[in-house]
């Protein structure tokens, strides 16, 4: 039978606050073990947590640049467990109050995620197996979190998969998380179901915990849908539980089952006041957000002329985008600034950290004054181009690399006696293109160049070229 | 010299005018508590070393003339659930055995800044669980008026230990009347602050909305005294925005002043104490205040509603308690789990165990509607209550206790029969409100009764001046001076 899949996600953000949720420790990743601690995180008996202004901030941050309410009373609670990461025996989250509510995201294909809630909480330790002994780290206990709970609105692995993009590119942006998955800094859970085509009822879910890297997300639920389709196929029912994937057999495993399910006893937190957000705090923190990369996208190729592909590429990092805006500040066609950055400076900057970073040895003033060159007709592109490599190289700006007799550019008399000596001196080169190979009037070309010392523009050396063999 | 001392003003006129050297003085203090702590068991720990330095310190200041601040020198004592760094902090519990705080509880911060000198850390019910001082794993403290009787719970140690003067001041906690009952039972004066004007941070937790740190003293002036060096306003409590001074009100006159009695207050009050109050009362008319007469029905919820909601929070904080961290640890375990039970099953008493079920079965799915949640609407409508009471009033008037302290070993034996020695002292607790526990004669037995006074919210100044006014009628009447006083 062919079945529709029917996903949530709940997606934790650890915020880039300096200290974390309760307490003044640092939030610092790594660190020798249970070194960034206190009484307050490791819950001492007679601590009371403290809540950090920023890290309600953030979240009101966060729902506003996810279309989310901001609600203008809620509470802290407490979710009771047992467990040794856990050094209070409860998590302080929200629960029947969160923060921001009713937002959405919306997906390239025209459809909106919603987004149910988004609470702030605090995570918990880490657990380390050594030496056949266990010993717990407190280190990361207190981060703060923001969960972000998705509507069942997914259909397909891609769509979870931008979703993730998305939130990950957003909470970029906005400056609220780094989102590192590798670190853990963004981790999803991920629930499934299946119904048949065209049914309305949903299916029974299964929930896939802690995923941590896009690949093993996209496996882990290939699995279990491939799991659940054949569970229905053969007439057996979905057991409602609680899974985690094993890797190195790209299979799902139950960690537990719905009666196992932990009673958390949520109440409110006592020892932490009404967290009250006044309207004209959210006006101000809805002023000062950054643009977002949806509608940034949207005036790249609407006000800029940007092609899509090109658009996408320069809005998926704040800080490419960043230069790319400063770079095109007056330049009569942003595409130019577009094509450099794209073109030769993305081969610099290879992988996503260093995107993600987007650390240039050049201010993006470098490249505008180049291009603005361009725009001029002072240069022709291929200079334009073979210089953006010198700047790149040694971080100096365009005017160490062009002379004034750079800039006069080349008079076409020039141009006409640098092809024909081109012609006269390489004559086999010549047969051979006439004989059709068009590889031989490359290597006329590079004469040329070389003799203009770059200021030929090669576009109109070649079509000169053409015509003087042809004549 | 025969000097008797028991008050801090007292005991500040003779360091100030050097008569006593603060050394001495602790060293009084410390041959007290030697010769009676056997029998009253009102301390778990003596910080002899720690005090005489204290006192050392403070006998150089003086004689350097440096600046004297209010509660400088005096020896007073800890209830064993407030933090103290380096030294042991238990809640007198088994669970806790062995654990050092490496932090200091805010108030016990202040009262260091003003070189007040620690004697010791004193007995309690276990994590201020019970009305006896019983569930102590210590064995409770014996009430200094009759020794087989219970000095109350769970700030019992206190309680003991001033009545007894083994220490000049105490400072406990008052959870459903913690502090308040055991003054009453040792005829002392006990402060319940308002919920939010004394620090929580340090004070081990037993229930946190309802905890509540607050003085035991010999008299009201002390408990101002002390009340207005701990209601500071602290950072690290969020629900602490401090409270105001109330030492600086006591002799305003209280012609008109309108005191309420609640009738709720007064039911199942034995009658040898309830003639006492009625005597108070009267006492007050005599001072020209306009006693006014209503009901405030909520109050007989005020058992259910406190034991549901303090348990629930109790659960919650008492599950830190696990053996990995700090502690009692169970000595043979094979797995994780069973060292948690095991550890859990063999560090909490009795009480506790019964009061973490409890808690536990109300806030459960399925359940947590019908008790908690029902709970929770109840207590806002106490709280509601209260506010219309002192619409009409200023303060209120109740019995402390509607017995006076009860034999030892009798509360072990029936736990409910028990918890309904609450009744009068609960109601505070759930609407956060102050009240204090004056001492107002003595039942036929010869044991002290206590006389409350219930203000509205941060109006410690105003119950703290009711309650002046009638100690100091009191000295002139019929009513006895219960204090004992130590012998120079």
């Amino acid at each position: 039978m062919k079945y529709e899949l029917v996903s949530g996600l709940e997606t934790h953000v650890e915020l880039a606050t300096n200290t974390k949720i309760f307490c003044s420790c640092t939030t610092e990743f790594g660190g020798d073990q249970n070194t960034h601690c206190c009484p307050i995180c490791i819950g001492l008996p007679g601590t009371l947590p403290k809540l950090n202004q920023k890290v309600v901030d953030y979240a009101i941050m966060a729902g506003l640049a996810t279309n989310c309410e901001i609600s203008p009373i809620s509470k802290m609670d407490r979710k009771n467990y047992c467990y040794p990461d856990l050094p209070k025996a409860y998590q302080i989250s929200q629960y029947d109050m969160p923060l921001c509510k009713n937002g959405y995201i919306e997906l390239s294909n025209g459809r909106k995620i919603g987004i149910t809630r988004i609470h702030i909480e605090e995570d918990a330790g880490k657990l380390v197996h050594q030496r056949g002994n266990t010993y717990v780290d407190y280190n990361r206990g207190g981060v703060p979190l923001i969960e972000i709970v998705s509507e069942p609105d997914i259909r397909s692995v891609e769509e979870a998969r931008e979703y993730v993009e998305k939130l990950q590119m957003i909470m970029r942006y906005i400056g609220v998380s780094d989102c590192k998955m590798q670190e853990g800094s963004l981790r999803c859970d991920v629930n499934i179901s299946l119904r048949p085509v065209g049914q309305k009822e949903f299916g029974t879910r299964t929930e896939i915990k802690n995923m941590n890297s896009f690949t093993f997300m996209e496996k882990a639920m290939k699995y279990e849908i491939s799991r659940q389709a054949d569970l229905l196929d053969s007439g057996q029912p979905v057991v409602q539980e609680t899974l985690r994937y094993i890797v190195e057999e790209d299979r799902t495993e139950s960690m537990r089952g719905k009666e196992d399910a932990n009673d958390y006893r949520y109440f409110r937190e006592p020892d932490l006041v009404t967290i009250e957000v006044p309207a004209e705090k959210v006006e101000k923190f809805r002023a000062a957000l950054p643009e977002l990369p949806d509608p940034k996208r949207h005036r790249y190729i609407e006000q800029l002329g940007l092609p899509e592909p090109d658009a996408n590429l320069l809005v998926k990092y704040r800080k490419v985008a960043e230069f790319f805006e400063a770079a095109s500040d007056g330049v009569k066609n942003p595409k130019n600034v577009a094509n450099c950055i794209i073109g030769q400076i993305f081969r610099r900057v290879e992988n996503e950290a260093q995107k993600e970073a987007f650390e240039i040895s050049i201010p993006p003033e470098y490249l505008r004054d180049l291009v603005l060159l361009l725009d001029s007709g002072k240069i022709k592109m291929n200079l334009l181009k073979s210089t953006l490599e010198k700047m790149l190289d040694s971080g100096k700006p365009a005017s160490e690399f062009i002379s004034e007799n750079d800039l006069a550019g080349i008079d076409p008399d020039t141009l006409k006696t640098l092809c024909t000596q081109a012609l006269e001196q390489n004559p086999n080169a010549v047969s051979d293109y006439l004989g059709g190979k068009e590889k031989a009037l490359k290597s006329l070309l590079g004469h040329v160049m070389k003799n203009s010392r770059g200021r030929a523009d090669a576009m109109e050396a070649e079509q000169l070229l053409i015509a003087l063999i042809r004549s | 010299m025969q000097t008797s001392y028991s008050q801090i003003h007292q005991i500040r006129q003779l360091l100030d005018s050097k008569q006593l050297s603060c050394s001495e003085l602790t060293q009084k203090y410390l041959d007290q508590i030697e010769a009676l702590n056997p029998s009253l068991n009102a301390y778990v720990k003596v910080t002899a070393e720690k005090a005489m330095e204290t006192a050392k310190a403070v006998d150089r200041k003086i004689a350097d003339g440096g600046h004297i601040l209010p509660l400088e020198g005096i020896p007073m004592t800890l209830k064993d659930n407030i933090s103290t760094s380096g030294i042991e902090t238990t809640c007198c519990s088994k669970i806790l055995s062995g654990y050092t705080p490496i932090y200091d509880a805010t108030v016990w911060e202040l009262l260091q800044n003003q070189n007040a000198v620690l004697l010791g850390k004193t007995n309690m019910d276990e994590f201020a669980m019970g009305s006896s001082c019983e569930t102590s794993c210590f064995g409770g403290a014996k009430n200094p008026h009759n020794i087989d009787c219970v000095a109350g719970g769970s700030s019992g140690g206190g309680a003991s230990a001033v009545a007894a003067n083994l220490a000049a001041f105490a400072l406990g906690s008052d959870t459903g009347g913690s502090i308040r009952q055991p003054a009453s039972f040792c005829g002392i004066v006990g402060l319940k602050p308002t919920y939010g004007s004394v620090s929580r941070y340090g004070l081990i937790a037993y229930a946190s909305s309802f905890d509540q740190i607050g003085p035991i003293t010999t008299c009201v002036e002390d408990a101002a005294l002390v009340y207005d060096a701990i209601s500071l306003q602290d950072s690290m409590d969020s629900t602490c925005r401090g409270g105001s001074p109330a030492s600086h009100a006591l002799k305003d006159d209280i012609k008109g002043v309108k005191i309420g009695i609640v009738e709720e207050y007064f039911d199942g009050v034995r009658d040898d104490v309830r003639a006492q109050i009625n005597e108070a009362i009267r006492v007050y008319e005599s001072l020209g205040a306009d006693i006014v007469r209503f009901s405030m029905p909520e109050i007989k919820y005020g058992l259910p509603v406190y034991y549901i909601l303090a348990c629930a929070e109790a659960s919650s904080n008492l599950g830190r308690y696990d053996g990995i961290r700090y502690g009692y640890k169970t000595a043979h375990y094979d797995n994780i789990n069973e060292m948690v039970r095991k550890t859990r099953s063999e560090g909490f008493g009795k009480e506790v165990q019964h009061r973490i079920l409890l808690g536990t079965y109300v806030l459960s799915a399925g359940y947590y509607d019908a008790y908690y949640k029902k709970a929770q609407n109840l207590r806002g409508m106490i709280v509601k209550s209260f506010q219309n009471a002192f619409q009409n009033c200023d303060v209120i008037l109740a019995p402390t206790v509607p017995t006076t302290a009860f034999p030892c070993g009798s509360a072990i034996q029936d736990p409910v029969e028990t918890y309904q020695t609450d009744l009068c002292t609960v109601p505070v607790n759930i609407a956060g409100l102050p009240a204090v526990s004056i001492p107002c004669g003595f039942d036929l037995k010869q044991l002290p009764v206590g006389l409350q006074i219930i203000g509205n919210s941060f109006c410690e100044a105003k119950i703290l001046n009711v309650a002046y006014q009638f100690e100091a009628a009191a000295r002139t009447s019929s009513f006895q001076s219960v204090n004992m006083g130590v012998q120079l």
